[in-house]
C-alpha cells in the first residue's frame, strides 16, 4: 500500500456537520429506499392495500348505502396502506434498527436522535405518496372519479392518522423484543384491517362490538377516510378519537421508547 | 484540525460513576486520552469499557464525576460536537436493508466536508462488496464498513470498539496502519479491544479497567513493568534469527542456564499470535512459484477472496 491513508493529509478541513435539512433529507432518502426496495415491505405497503381495493370493489362487503362501491373500497385501501407504512413497517424497521445498534450509532452522529425521527417521518410520508398514487391510479381504472374537495379534506386526516399510527409503531418497536415486534405488528395490522373498522365500517358491526371499534384508531381512521372519499358521515367523534390516540401515542413514546436493548 | 501538540486532552474523565439498576458499571473511573495518541481501554467483559465509551459519546449520562470530550459535556453536545467525534460501536450500528456503498455515502452526507468516499472504500477494500446488502456481509466486512463510517467525517476524536475483530491478517494490518496514521496526524484514538497484538502494535497509552474503575494506566511498557515489578518477574520478547534447528534445544538450555545464574526461572512459551500473523503475511506476499505452494495474495486479493468466501 503506497497511497496515504484517507484522512491523514496535512491540510484538512475542520469537521463540520452538514446543514440540518440536508441531514434529515439524507436519512429520509435512505429509509424510503429501504422501504421501497424490500420485497416483504412492498407486499405489505402496496400489494395488500391493492388487494383490499380490488376485493372490496368486487365483493359486497363494507359498502355504504348510496355510495359508489369503488369509493368505499378505496377508503379502506388507503386506511390499510396508511396503517401498513406508519405502523407495521416502521415498527419492524425501527425494531431491527434498535437490535442492530443503528439507534445507538445515529445518536453519535450529527444526525442525532431527533434527526433520525424526523427523517423517518419524512420517509413514511414519501412512501405514502407512492402508495396514494398507485392506489389512486388503480381506483381510477376501477371507476373512481375524485373531486378536489375530497382530496383536500383527505390531507389533514391522513397526517393525523400517520402521527397516531406512527407513534404506536414506535411504541411497539421501543418496548418489545425484535422478534415480538415482528409478530405483534403484523398481527395487529391484520386484526385492525379485518376487524378493526378498516375494511368494514363500524356501523356494520353488531351493537356490542360497534362501541369498541369506534374507539379504535383504525375504526376512527376508516370512518374518516370513508367520509372524505365516499361522502360518508363525517363524525367529529372520530376526529377526537384519532387525535386522542395520536397525543397518547406521542406521550407514550416520549415516556417509554428505548433507544437501546440494554 | 487541531494541532497534534495541543495540550488539552481530547477526553478527560474523572471519578465517573454509572449504574444499571443495582449493578454498578462505573465506580469512579478516571481516564485521559490525548490528541495524536492511541489510547487502549483494556479489561474483561463487564469491566465497564463500553459504559465508559457510551458516556463519552453522549449515549449515557454518568451519575457522578466530570467528563469533558473536546472541551464539552458530551451529554449536552449538539451536532457540531458530534461531527468532531467518530464512533465505531460494538454491535455495528449498520442499517441492514441497504448496500455497503450506499450506507457509506449516506454516512458521508451527514458531514459538510467528508473524506472522499471512493478513497475510503478503496483503502478499506469496501469497493469489493459495495453493492452487497449489509445484512449479507461477513463479520469482517461489517467491521470495515463500521470503521469507514467512523472516520468518514474527519473526526478529531475516534472511538473504536474491537476495530480489527473478524478481519483477516492483511486487512487487520492495513487497519492498524490506518489507525496509526490517523493518530500521527493529530487524531485522538480511543480503542477497546481484547486483542493484545492490537494494543502492543498500536497503543501509546493503555488504561486497564476492572470493576468499573481504572486499575492501571500509562504506556504499554510502563504498565507491564510496574505489574512485573510487583510480581517479581521480567517479561521480554526474544526472537533468535539464523538458528540451526539442530542446535535450538542447546540454545534454549543455555538461556535457561543464564537465567539460573541470576537466580531466576525462565518460562519459554514458544511462538505467539504475532509470530503466526507475521508468517501468514509473509506467505501471502510470497511469489506464485514459491516452493512450499504458497500462493500470491495481496491485501486486495484477500478482499476479493473474502467476498467469494461468503
Amino acid at each position: 500500500m503506497t497511497a496515504p491513508a484517507p484522512g491523514t493529509a496535512a491540510a484538512r478541513p475542520e469537521p463540520r456537520p452538514a446543514p440540518r435539512g440536508r441531514r434529515i433529507l439524507a436519512h429520509a432518502g435512505l429509509e424510503a429506499r429501504i422501504l421501497l426496495t424490500n420485497g416483504e415491505q412492498l407486499i405489505v405497503a402496496i400489494l395488500l392495500p391493492a388487494m383490499v381495493l380490488i376485493g372490496l370493489r368486487m365483493l359486497p362487503i363494507g359498502r355504504l348505502d348510496g355510495t359508489d362501491p369503488v369509493d368505499t373500497a378505496l377508503a379502506a385501501a388507503l386506511a390499510t396502506a396508511l396503517i401498513s407504512t406508519s405502523f407495521t413497517s416502521q415498527a419492524i424497521q425501527t425494531g431491527f434498527d434498535r437490535r442492530n445498534g443503528v439507534l445507538r450509532w445515529v445518536a453519535t452522529t450529527p444526525l442525532g436522535r431527533d434527526g433520525y425521527l424526523l427523517g423517518k417521518i419524512l420517509a413514511t410520508l414519501l412512501v405514502q405518496v407512492v402508495q396514494v398514487i398507485v392506489l389512486g391510479l388503480l381506483a381510477a381504472v376501477l371507476g373512481w372519479r375524485p373531486g378536489l374537495l375530497e382530496l383536500l379534506t383527505l390531507v389533514p386526516i391522513w397526517l393525523l392518522g400517520t402521527v397516531a399510527f406512527g407513534a404506536l409503531g414506535l411504541l411497539v418497536a421501543g418496548l418489545l423484543r425484535t422478534e415480538a415486534v415482528l409478530a405483534v405488528s403484523n398481527l395487529v395490522f391484520v386484526v385492525l384491517v379485518a376487524a378493526g373498522g378498516v375494511a368494514i365500517p363500524a356501523a356494520a358491526y353488531p351493537r356490542l362490538l360497534r362501541g369498541l371499534v369506534d374507539l379504535l384508531p383504525s375504526g376512527a381512521l376508516g370512518d374518516l377516510l370513508r367520509a372524505c372519499v365516499a361522502g360518508g358521515p363525517f363524525a367529529i367523534g372520530s376526529v377526537a378519537v384519532l387525535l386522542l390516540w395520536a397525543v397518547a401515542g406521542c406521550l407514550a413514546v416520549l415516556r417509554w421508547f428505548r433507544w437501546t436493548d440494554s | 484540525m487541531t494541532s497534534p501538540s495541543s495540550a488539552a486532552p481530547a477526553l478527560l474523565a474523572r471519578e465517573l460513576t454509572h449504574s444499571y439498576g443495582p449493578v454498578r458499571a462505573l465506580d469512579g473511573l478516571s481516564l485521559t486520552a490525548r490528541r495524536g495518541e492511541v489510547t487502549a481501554l483494556l479489561g474483561p467483559n463487564g469491566a465497564g469499557k463500553t459504559t465508559a465509551v457510551s458516556c463519552a459519546t453522549g449515549l449515557l449520562r454518568p451519575a457522578a464525576g466530570t467528563l469533558e470530550v473536546l472541551g464539552v459535556d458530551p451529554w449536552r453536545a449538539g451536532p457540531e460536537h458530534r461531527s468532531r467525534v467518530g464512533v465505531m460501536i460494538q454491535d455495528g450500528g449498520l442499517a441492514s436493508g441497504t448496500t455497503a456503498g450506499r450506507l457509506l455515502r449516506y454516512g458521508a452526507s451527514l458531514y459538510e466536508a467528508p473524506l472522499d468516499v471512493d478513497e475510503v472504500a478503496e483503502h478499506l477494500g469496501i469497493d469489493a462488496f459495495a453493492t452487497t446488502l449489509v445484512r449479507r456481509l461477513s463479520g469482517g466486512q461489517r467491521q470495515r464498513l463500521a470503521l469507514a463510517l467512523a472516520i468518514v467525517g474527519r473526526p478529531e476524536l475516534l472511538f473504536l470498539d474491537e476495530p480489527t475483530a473478524g478481519m483477516d491478517p492483511a486487512i487487520r494490518q492495513r487497519v492498524r496502519r490506518l489507525i496509526r496514521a490517523l493518530a500521527e496526524t493529530g487524531t485522538a484514538v480511543v480503542l477497546t479491544t481484547h486483542m493484545m497484538d492490537d494494543v502492543v502494535g498500536l497503543a501509546d497509552a493503555v488504561c486497564v479497567i476492572a470493576g468499573g474503575r481504572t486499575v492501571a494506566s500509562g504506556s504499554v511498557q510502563e504498565v507491564i513493568t510496574a505489574h512485573h515489578a510487583r510480581a517479581g518477574s521480567l517479561s521480554m520478547r526474544l526472537a533468535a534469527h539464523g538458528v540451526d534447528p539442530a542446535v535450538a534445544p542447546a540454545l534454549e538450555a543455555d538461556l535457561r542456564a543464564a537465567a539460573a545464574r541470576h537466580g531466576a526461572d525462565l518460562e519459554v512459551t514458544g511462538a505467539g499470535a504475532a509470530d503466526l500473523e507475521a508468517v501468514l503475511l509473509d506467505l501471502m506476499a510470497a511469489p506464485a512459484d514459491a516452493p512450499d505452494g504458497a500462493r500470491p495474495s495481496t491485501p486486495d486479493a484477500a478482499v476479493a477472496e473474502d467476498q467469494e468466501d461468503r
